[in-house]
Parts: C-alpha cells; structure tokens; sequence
C-alpha cells in the first residue's frame, strides 16, 4: 500500500469517526449506513471489473444470497447472526466459484450475459421458493447482531459497526492490488492472452477475484438483513444490479476509492432529489447523463484529473483502461 | 459594472433578502403552527398505480381541509416521500419523516412488503403508521403503533368461496401474478379452500411483467375446473382476462379486489364483462341504494377526486383518503400528540369511510369485517353492484 | 383439450412471445456491430413506439397505418437525436461508460413517459379483429400473424439494405472493422448515428405490433430489454438470423417450460438452457468465434 493510500484511508477514518458526532440523527446516519453497506458491493465490483476487467450483472444476486442465507439461517433455524454470516459466506463463496468456472471463460457481453442469467435465476428462487424466503411477500422479524450485551439495533451503533467493517475490507482489498494477485489482476484487464504468454495463470486469478466480490457481496447482505430486518425478492433483482454498476462506473471504475465515491454519490443523490418529487428521476437520469459525457473517467477521476490536468501524469491504471477503449 | 459597483450590489441583494426572510419568518410564526402528517407511497415504479391515487388524494384532502380553516385553526400539511415500491427506500423515507421532519403520524406505505419492512422503525419511534396495504401480516398480530385501511384479503377470499358456494362450483383454478399481492391471496386461497369444500384443481402464476399467459390458461382448460380466480393487482391482470377469451373458454371468471380500477376494465376490453370480484362499494357507488350509509362519502370523494383530476377514482386512493381522515379526526380531538392519536385511533368506532365502516378496537387494527365487501361485476365496461 | 393441441397450444404462445424477443434482440445487433456496445436503452424504444402509436391512433385517431409510419419516424428522430446528444460528443469512450450512457438514457425516456402518458396501462385495439383463428384445437389472434408478418418484412428489408445499399454495406464494414472501414473513407461516426436510428426504428415496430397484446406503460420497456439481451446473445451477438432463431427458442423453451414443469419457474427454464449453451459453445449458437474474440468486448 502507497504512502498516498495510507493517508487518504487514515483520512476517511477519521472522517467517518467523527461524522456521526456532528450529525447524529438516525435518518442521515441510515443514508450513511446503506452507502457503507453498499460501498462493500462496489469495492469488490471495482477489483472484479476496474482491475480485472470481467463485467458483472448479477452482483445483486450474491448480494441477496448473503442477505437471505442470513435472514433463513436467524429466523427459522434460530442461529445467532454471527453464525449466519459466516455459512453465507461460504454459501456465496461456493456458488460463486462453481458459477464462476465456466463463466469466466466468457467474455464481454457473453460474460455479462451468463451474470445476468445467473442473477435473474437466483431472483427467481427467491420468489418461488415460499416455504423458505416467504415468495415475493418477503420475511420479516430478522434479529439484529449482538456485541456480548451490546445489541446493535440503533443507527448510531450500526452506522460504526458497518463502517468500521467497511474500513477492513478497504484496506484487505488495497493491500491485495499493491501485491503479486493484484499485478495480475491488471496484467488480465491490460490483455488476458499476453498476460497468460507471461506465465499468470489469468484462469485462477479471475476465479479468485470473482469469488472475493461475492464474498464481499455476501457480507452487505448479511448486513443488510441485520439492519432492515426485512426481506423480499424486489430488493435483488437486476435494477439494482445495474444500479452497483452504475456506481462504480460514476465513481470512477480503476479505483476502489472511486467506487466508494461512486456510492455515496448515488445514494446520497436521490435523497436530496426527494424536494424535486416526481421531477426527481428524471434530474437523476440527466446528472447521470451529463456526469458519463463529460468526465467518462467517473466523476472523482474525472475531476481530480480536471483540476490537476498536465500537472499529473495520468496514472497507470488509467492508462491501462485506456488503451483498453473499443 | 466596476467591482465596486458589484460589491455594492451584493451587499444591498445580500440585505434584501435577509430581510425578506425575517419578514416572511414573522409572518409564519404568527399562523398557528401547522400539524405535520407523513405519506409513503410508491408513487414511482413498478406499483405505481397505487401510490399515484394515493398521493393525489390526500394532497386533495389537505387542500380542501386548509381552505376550510385547518385543524382547530392550524393548517394541516402532508410531507409525501416517494418510496418507488422498494424496501429500501421506504426505510429512509420514513426514518426521514419521523426524524427531519418530526410528522405526528405516518399513513402508507402502499405494498405490503414497504409495510412490514418499516414496521420495526414505527413501533420503536412510536409513530402511528396507519398503512394503505393489504396484507393480514401487518396487523396480525397487533402491532402497538400500526393500523390499516385496506380490508382484508381474507374476508375477500370468504366473499368469494361463499358465492362459489352458492352457485354450486367446488372445482376452481386459481392464477396468480408473483407479487406481494398475489402471494398472500394465493396463501389464502389454498388455506381456506377445504373449509368452503373447494378443491383447488390447478395452482398458476404469472409474473407481473409478463406478455402473455396462454400457457397457463391452457393448462387450466385442461382441467375440470368450473371456475377461474385470478388474484393479481398488476396490469398484467387485464392480460388474462383476454387469454381467457382467445382461448374460448367460458367458466366464470372471478377477480380480487386487486381489479379495482376501471383502467383494467378498458384494457381488458369486451373480455371484462361479466368478471365477478368482491371490492369495496366506492367503484359501484353509482348503484348503491341511496339508504346506504356509505353512499354519502363515496359520492362526495368521487366527485372531488374525479373533478380535480380528470380520471377515474380507484379503490387505492380511497384506502389514504380513509387513513388520512382517521388521523385529521384524532387531530381534532386530542391535538398534536402521537401517543393519544393513536390511543384514539384504536377506538374509532363506527367511522365511515370509503372501504367500509371502520370499528377498532385493541385486538383488531383493521377495523373492518367482511361486509366492507360488495360482490361487484363488470356490465358494459361498468363495475355494478351484482345481483 | 388433448395434449395434441395442447402442445400446440404452447408453441403457438412459444412463437408469439419469441417473436417480441426476436424483433427486441434486431435492435440490440445493429448498434453493437457498429459500436460494439449493447444499448440499455433499447428496450425503451419499444415502448415508446408502443405508446406513441396508442395516443396517435386512440387519442388523434389517425388511422393506422398512418399511426404506424408517424410512430416509427418519431422513434427514429429520437433515437438519432440520442446519439447526436448522448454518444457522439464522446471523443475516446470506453465499452462500460457507453452502456452507462444508455442506462442513463433509458432512465429519461421512462421518466419522459411517465410525465407525457402517467403511470396507466394503456392498450391498442388489434389490426383486424380480436377473434381467435382455431387450429387443430389451439387457437391463434390475428395480431400474431401480423407480428409474424411484419417481423418477416423487417428482416428481409434489413437484409436487402445491408446486402445492396451503400449506406447498408458501409454499416456491414464497420461491424467487421472499425479502424479498417475508417481507413477505408467510411464515415464511422456517422454509421453509429445510423445504427442508432434504424435499431430505435425497429424497436418502434416492435412495440406497435406487440401492443394489442401485451398492453403497455411507461415501464414496460426493461423487461423486454432483459429478454431480448437474452435472444441476441443466445443467437450469437451481431447475427441477425441467430437473433431471431434464439427469439423463437427463448419463447418456446418458455412457454414449454410453463407448461410442462412449473409457470413459476418458466423464465428460470429458459436462462439456464442459455447458460448451458453459452457454456458449451461461448459465441452463442450462430455467432462467430473467431470475430468475437477479436472484438474488444
């Protein structure tokens, strides 16, 4: 991990210590809260499609994987939330390292397609599997997590517990691109078949990145599940897919900094669109529009390289995305 | 302009509206203040044929009650949030009006799923939620601080199963769209069919953005099913209706009191005629015999809401306008107080709204029993009173 | 009902429903082989069609065919002035932040809709009567041999315009090579706005066919996209012919699956059938190995 990374994550620790104190009010710490939960999906996205390049469509699904597997394992098994995070996980691990060999033999769009599929399957199973996940109506009276006699059940001690989770993966998911796996990463999104001719074995390490996203996917659900205490299939389907994407892509896709961005970004958005009622999807539709045309790096990248234009060379992993370009 | 002349403009726009704002500060403080009331309805996406009505009602009921003087002199204002049908949204948006903008009383959310999932955030700010939504589970069992409007799917599905047994049909297959909606009366259906002595011969589904439903209806005709339920509250509803018909199949057809609004009528065109559903009386009200003692509400609001909007009125918009005159009504009795609205909501007894004559009471926060139920049916692209 | 015409009765609905994907999956090939992204927003260009040719035809009562060909041009200008808009001020974008863009854009077409038309349900009445034609027990509308019809008609116009028009193979060049067709004095930028024009052009068709059937609103158009995605990669990305088979096999395996196995678990049938073929064979089932593996994505 670089100096500039040690400080920029020493900053938003601070930063997101200090920000409840100021606004401690349960509705803007519960924006916050999901922007953290989020920014765990996003992350993971950004090092499946920003390092590694593979495209998915179907992040939702293991996010709903996670948030079910939790939500099943609590409310009809009585098991303590902990225990249930940790079996989604490796019920999420395991799903998506079976989908993920052949899938990652695809590419592109036929790749985006297969996580498509993959997810849309997942969301049928959700709906139609009454006995289980209740169908489309959902389930509800989902516990919360437990810290010894410390029950996590208001905003302000979940928005740290999210966030502080947050933080680990952060800094798990930095360490991993500045090491061996993640030079790898990049030698695939520079080209899989040179990369392959240099002796990386680009099938493994897109199996592995992959499985770390859902992995990291699975453990916002749980946290989600935790947190709303309710569950129902319309939660995981193929908008919100798109919508994580979107994330990242606004944020800026070469960078996990800019996929937390990116998250905060969107989720932030709508709220303050709330004054505009119905107005609101449609300025959500063109600032997206207007962000995408004028500074198609994402929004962070764009503008951080706006401000700093010729001063800096432009880094290497954008370089890399853009040579990279159709 | 020279800079100081910009300088000097800035400074005199700057104290102008500074002004302004004193002025109109005072102004406001001098009104009484107004009661807050929350709305969650999906006003946008996939169910938003049920939360635009309902928007547009109670923004109709806040007018008309403002122009005529308030709640014992303070205007009444209704915060209304969008939560796009969606769990997630629903959470914030409410958390949003309890903790920003401090509502005395919350109504909405329109789908049950929104319901149950802020459930938990009403009972422990201890916010009355009086829901627009219909499923069982989000008064059963009584949650302290949660009412709802909409009857239950329940007493729908005894309306229908004792009709059916009136007409001698025992043989049924029943359809249903994978919603929230759907999914309950389907649960419903299947529970209580042995009760009426209905064999349920054939289980479909469709899904709410689905095309075409020919496939299941074929397997229905395949059976010896001497009836059709179609319970669904999406537009796809009309779909079967017309495959039923393409198909020639001619066993009645019942719908739920998700057909409630004449625009599935129209899309479903000449098929819908005939269509036997249990609704409330505010889609016949035209038919009612006058010694009702609904027919006053119902005519009132359909003249309102149908002259204010140009369109039709539809049983959703009722269920908010009954919600939103439950809370005005324990405004004006006990004032801005949370607890004691909804001490007082809980007995309400014989309040006469659009879905029925509401009784609460302790151990029941519907209000409503299965005469808030009319059977209706479809003649010349009307829904009548069935006779 | 025997099971004769019972199976029949499920192919006929196959068809019906893989046709719209078929014609949905047309518009997703003729932009990505000339931009090689897949516009998102594709499935907004068919309800849009489809809605304005309901107001033209129940509100303006323009007669139909008159309706038809108004729609479709409206469609086209909107789709050109999309990418006019949109994509083309653009200099070097990625493949992603193209499909953003279209995400973007069919977030405002929904929005646009929902403001002109509201939140209803709206339906067109059928081209020639709504009585079913009965075959061997199963029966058949009138508006599927329309759709059928004028779905034949697109592709053999399509066909006729890639395989003798100027503008038609100059589109073909620039889906096998970008750089080369540019070199070769082909204006690329001017064959996307093309490509977007004629792919809104045959979503609008789609979406004025399918309306007597499947009625429309504002937020019909997702759904149909997902599905037609689903066709034109099973048939093979950028094959026309491929797109419209997968379309046919997309709808029966559906209505097969509702029929024989659960209507629940019908979509689910059919996805995974896509994921085993685009397992066995990754290109899909008439897509070219070679040429996708040259694409960039």
């Amino acid at each position: 991990m670089g100096k500039k990374n040690l400080l920029s994550l020493l900053i938003l620790s601070i930063v997101v210590m200090i920000l409840p104190l100021i606004i401690n009010n349960p509705y803007y710490l519960s924006i916050l809260i999901f922007v953290g939960i989020y920014s765990l999906i996003t992350i993971g996205l950004s090092l499946l499609m920003g390092y590694a390049g593979q495209i998915s469509l179907g992040q939702a699904a293991f996010f709903g994987l996670g948030a079910y597997t939790s939500g099943i394992l609590t409310t009809k098994f009585a098991l303590s939330p902990w225990i249930a995070l940790i079996i989604a996980i490796f019920v999420t691990a395991g799903v998506a390292f079976l989908i993920g060999i052949p899938a990652l033999k695809l590419k592109g769009h036929y790749l985006a397609m297969a996580t498509l599929a993959f997810g849309q399957i997942i969301f049928i199973i959700f709906n139609q599997e009454i006995t289980y996940t209740g169908g489309p109506s959902g389930f509800g009276q989902i516990p919360y997590f437990k810290l010894g006699k410390f029950m996590l059940d208001s905003d302000f001690r979940y928005y740290y517990f999210v966030w502080i989770i947050v933080l680990i993966t952060l800094t798990l998911s930095l360490n991993l691109i500045h090491s061996r796996v993640g030079r790898a990463l990049r030698s695939i999104h520079g080209g899989e078949i040179t990369a392959n001719i240099m002796g990386v074995n680009t099938a493994r390490y897109k199996i592995d990145v992959f499985v770390l996203s859902a992995v990291y996917a699975s453990i916002a659900g749980s946290l989600y599940a935790h947190f709303v205490t309710f569950l129902s299939p319309g939660t995981f389907g193929f908008s919100f897919s798109i919508a994580l994407l979107t994330m990242v892509a606004v944020g800026g896709m070469a960078s996990v900094w800019g996929a937390i961005m990116g998250t905060a970004l969107l989720t932030i958005l709508p709220e303050f669109l709330r004054i505009f009622h119905d107005y609101d999807i449609l300025i959500y539709g063109s600032t997206l529009l207007f962000i995408m045309i004028l500074l198609p790096e994402g929004f962070f990248i764009g503008l951080f390289n706006l401000i700093r234009k010729g001063n800096l060379p432009q880094s290497h992993l954008l370089k890399k995305l853009l040579e990279t370009r159709r | 302009m020279t800079r100081k002349t910009k300088v000097a403009t800035g400074v005199v726009a700057a104290i102008v509206v500074a002004l302004l704002l004193v002025v109109s500060f005072s102004v406001w403080c001098a009104a009484l203040k107004p009661y807050k009331v929350g709305a969650v309805f999906a006003i946008t996406g996939g169910a938003s044929w049920l939360g635009e009505p309902e928007r547009n009602t109670v923004k109709m009921i806040e007018e008309n009650v403002n122009a005529a003087g308030g709640i014992n002199g303070h205007p009444l204002q209704v915060i209304v949030e969008d939560t796009v049908g969606d769990e997630t949204k629903a959470v914030t948006a409410v958390k949003k009006l309890i903790e920003r903008d401090k509502v005395l009383a919350i109504i909405g959310p329109s789908r049950s799923g929104t319901t149950l999932a802020v459930i938990p955030i009403v009972q422990r700010a201890k916010v009355p939620l009086i829901s627009c939504a219909a499923a069982e589970a989000i008064v059963i069992p009584v949650k302290q601080w949660v009412f709802k409007t909409p009857q239950k799917d329940s007493d729908a599905v005894i309306r229908i199963y004792e009709y059916m047994r009136e007409h001698g049909i025992s043989k049924v297959a029943i359809i249903t769209g994978t919603t929230g909606f759907g999914d309950q009366g389907r649960k419903q259906l299947k529970k209580m069919a042995p009760d009426y002595g209905i064999t349920i011969v054939a289980d479909e589904t469709y899904g709410p953005k689905d095309t075409d439903m020919t496939v299941q209806l074929t397997k229905i005709k395949g059976t010896k099913a001497q009836a059709v339920i179609n319970w669904s509250i999406v537009p796809a509803q009309a779909i079967v209706v017309k495959n039923m018909r393409q198909l020639g199949m001619t066993i009645p057809l019942f719908q739920s009191h998700g057909f409630g609004n004449i625009k599935y009528v129209q899309a479903a065109g000449k098929a819908a005629e005939g269509i036997i559903f249990p609704a409330g009386r505010l889609l016949a009200v035209d038919t009612l015999p006058n010694d009702n003692p609904q027919k006053e509400v119902l005519s009132r609001y359909k003249k309102e809401y149908e002259a204010k909007y140009g369109e039709s009125v539809s049983t959703f918009g009722g269920h908010a306008w009954d919600a939103l005159h439950l809370v005005i009504l324990a405004l004006r009795a006990v004032g801005p107080d949370r607890a004691k609205i909804r001490n007082f909501i809980e007995n309400v007894k014989g309040f006469v709204g659009t879905g029925g004559i509401f009784n609460y009471s302790p151990d029941d926060h519907t209000g409503l029993t299965k005469e808030a139920f009319e059977m209706l049916t479809v003649k010349n692209g009307k829904f009548v009173v069935l006779k | 009902m025997s099971l004769g015409s019972q199976i029949l009765q499920y192919l006929f609905t196959g068809i019906t429903v893989g046709s719209i994907y078929g014609m949905v999956a047309l518009g997703f090939n003729i932009i990505y082989n000339s931009t090689g992204i897949i516009n998102l927003a594709q499935g907004e260009f068919v309800m849009l069609g489809g809605m304005i040719m309901i107001s033209l035809t129940t509100t303006f009562k323009l007669p139909l065919p008159l309706g038809f060909l108004i729609s479709v041009l409206l469609v086209t200008m909107i789709g050109a002035a999309f990418e006019r808009l949109a994509i083309h001020p653009l200099k070097n974008p990625s493949v992603i932040t193209l499909i953003i863009i279209t995400v973007a854009g069919s977030i405002l077409f929904k929005g646009g809709a929902m403001f002109l038309w509201g939140k209803g349900t709206f339906t067109l009445p059928a081209f020639s009567g709504e009585k079913p034609i009965f075959i061997l027990g199963a029966t058949i509308l009138p508006q599927t041999l329309w759709i059928l019809g004028i779905m034949g008609i697109v592709v053999l116009l399509l066909t006729l315009f890639f395989s003798f028009t100027q503008a038609g193979k100059a589109m073909k060049a620039c889906a096998v090579n970008r750089e080369a067709a540019n070199l070769m004095g082909i204006n690329v930028k001017v064959m996307v706005l093309f490509s977007f024009a004629l792919s809104a052009a045959i979503g609008a068709v789609a979406g004025i066919i399918i309306a007597p059937i499947s009625l429309m609103d504002y937020n019909r158009g997702t759904m149909l996209a997902v599905k037609g995605f689903c066709a034109a990669v099973l048939g093979g990305l950028g094959s026309n012919l491929g797109a419209i088979t997968a379309g046919f096999i997309i709808g029966i395996m559906e209505s097969l699956g509702a029929g024989f196995i659960s209507s629940g678990y019908k979509d689910a049938i059919a996805l995974v059938v896509l994921l085993v073929v685009l397992f066995v064979k990754p290109s899909g089932i008439l897509g070219n190995k070679e040429r996708s593996q040259l694409k960039k994505f």
